[in-house]
């Protein structure tokens, strides 16, 4: 992680967003620049041609319910989200971003808190977010200390490069 | 202090006397288990990291499952790719296209054992829990780890443990019961969580039965789906694999973050609604929808006992005009078992279009999407918007019965309806 502060524009999303919703299963063995095409298009058909580098999810409960598909977190990444910010993660989607280096925060509290368009400051360290339109104020969780380690590193092969080699 | 099931299983697993939930270990794998969506991919990734082998080829499971027959040339080229990573590692367990599901070929030929650490590269890899073992879905660059170490960190889970008590009424299946569960607790109600499944009526439920309730544990959120292995159990492993297994479950004094004690005498059939898993209602509330399309199979019911209560509902009869039933044996052997016993005949004379066993609709990969305001009752575990195909089409899950009676009549239909029609 080289940036513990981020600050990025936020799309909001409701709860239950499944793996087939980020990573449909009919573009399961497409390249990443096809299946990037496709992510919340059956929610939001704008999303992928408006999402900017460095947007941030802000969405509900069970976030990446579903399939193992690391696709799903792969896609984020690949449309340059900067962080989501969830209610709660599914075990697997959480697993699967901090494996691949994508930041995640839980934070109850945090869905309703903002609107399409918001900024929002996440500490990814302390986990703390701020609207920074409206003030408000909210502590997520602060990622374990193993997890942390493996985003710093910029994912599980990164780690394993790194054993490899010392 | 006494230890769960799954507390048992990672301690294990780490080396360790004890550990208890919400401790991180780094936990020797029993088990990788990849299939055609994955395994490429992660073989790739291996050698760009600059692994040679895996861990332990005999540790190693292949399956290609999910897109059989190759729907296109790209899926073809990608099954070619993982027959050659499969013969360069020297992996021995490859099930090629048309074996089956992985998650049925697992326990079928004999791959689990009670108090494995199994991982997978699919989420319903919680299926082996009914065995008793602690199986779990991973993605792609995790799997890699683990095949390049044979080792990965887990936080230990709480557990939720279900006691559950009474007898199911004819016409009722286990899949009502995890239907059922899903919809009074939530999608999330087991995140970062193990289910462990116990009590008076899990000891007469069948493997199969166990099968169907642990595969759906993911469904809740569930890291594991936890059976304890008894003489069930044992049973069905010196059948399939040779050797029969020793008693393991959870201590009688472990720690639980809750126990619901639960009565299955009164459950009616249960139908999950479009578009979420845990949004379930009684058969009874949404009778008389008219459907397109009806789907047998899956990891979650292609089992023969499925099959055998699909048959049974539509023996001598024919499913309804304008309706496409879709049957999809879980695996070879239960095809052929299928076949032998007379049930495939009387699927197929009933209209059953029968498909090669594998994942296709149920991921909505191929062989049987739906088209636009179509509706579909399925005896899978997913009903998510799109899941199977178009986005504006309706998914309901059931059992086998119960979607063996809406094919008979063409609308969502209660099983134990026809029985008393035909009283």
């Amino acid at each position: 992680m080289t940036n513990d502060v981020l600050t990025g524009r936020v799309w909001r999303f409701d709860h239950d967003i499944s793996t087939d919703l980020l990573s449909p299963g009919a573009y399961a063995v497409d390249p990443v620049e096809v299946r990037k095409q496709h992510v919340l298009e059956s929610v939001n058909p704008e999303f992928v041609s408006a999402v900017s580098p460095g947007d941030v999810l802000v969405v509900g409960r069970n976030f990446g319910c579903g399939s193992s598909r690391e696709t799903a977190a792969e896609n984020l990444k690949a449309l340059g989200i900067a962080c989501v910010v969830a209610e709660s993660l599914a075990r697997i989607f959480m697993r699967n971003a901090i494996a691949l280096g994508l930041p995640v925060v839980v934070c109850p509290g945090v869905h309703d808190s903002f609107a399409e368009g918001d900024t929002i400051e996440i500490d990814l360290a302390s986990g703390r977010i701020v609207n920074v339109d409206s003030g408000v104020q909210l502590q997520g969780d602060s990622l374990p200390r193993e997890m942390r380690e493996i985003l710093a590193a910029g994912g599980i092969l990164a780690v394993l490069k790194e054993q490899a080699g010392g | 202090m006494g230890m769960t099931h799954s507390e048992k299983i990672l301690a294990a697993a780490s080396g360790r006397q004890e550990v208890s939930a919400g401790e991180f270990v780094v936990a020797d794998i029993d088990l990788a288990l990849l299939h055609d969506i994955f395994a490429a991919q992660v073989f790739d990734l291996l050698q760009e990291v600059g692994v040679d082998g895996v861990f332990d080829p005999d540790k190693t499971v292949v399956v290609i499952d999910h897109l059989v027959p190759a729907p296109s040339a790209a899926a073809a080229a990608v099954h070619q790719k993982i027959r050659s990573h499969v013969a360069r590692l020297g992996i021995n367990a490859f099930y090629d296209a048309g074996e089956g599901i992985c998650h049925q070929l697992l326990p079928e030929q004999g791959h689990v054992r009670p108090g494995m650490l199994i991982v997978g590269t699919d989420s319903h890899t919680t299926t082996h829990g009914a065995l008793g073992a602690g199986g779990t879905g991973i993605g792609t660059s995790d799997m890699v780890y683990a095949l390049a170490t044979g080792r990965l960190w887990f936080r230990v889970p709480e557990t939720i443990r279900f006691e559950l008590t009474g007898d199911l009424q004819p016409g009722v299946s286990w899949k009502d019961v995890i239907l059922y569960l899903g919809g009074r607790f939530g999608s999330d109600a087991a995140q970062y969580r193990a289910m462990e499944f116990g009590g008076p009526a899990v000891r007469t439920a069948d493997m199969s039965s166990r099968l169907t309730v642990a595969n759906m544990a993911v469904e809740m959120g569930a890291k594991f789906g936890l059976f304890a292995a008894d003489e069930v159990t044992d049973a069905y492993l010196t059948e399939h694999g040779g050797t029969g297994a020793a008693a393991f479950g959870p201590d009688p004094d472990a720690q639980y973050v809750a126990v619901h004690e639960i009565s299955l005498s009164e459950l009616p059939p249960q139908v999950a609604l479009p578009n979420e898993v845990d949004r379930v209602g009684s058969i009874e509330d949404v009778e008389g929808l008219a459907i397109n399309q009806a789907f047998i199979g899956s990891c979650t019911n292609g089992r023969i006992e499925d099959l055998q209560a699909a048959a049974e509902v539509l023996s001598g009869k024919h499913i309804a005009p304008g309706v496409r039933l879709l049957v999809v044996p879980a695996s070879r052997q239960i095809l052929q078992e299928a076949l032998k016993t007379g049930v495939l005949a009387t699927l197929v004379d009933a209209g059953a279009s029968v498909l090669t066993p594998g994942c296709g609709p149920c991921f909505g990969g191929h062989g049987g999407l739906l088209g636009p305001g179509e509706r579909c009752i399925g005896t899978h575990n997913r009903n998510f918007i799109g899941r199977m195909g178009s986005a504006d089409a309706e998914i309901y899950l059931g059992s086998p019965a119960t979607v063996a009676a809406s094919a008979l009549r063409g609308r969502l239909t209660d099983p134990r309806q026809l029985e008393a029609d035909n009283d």
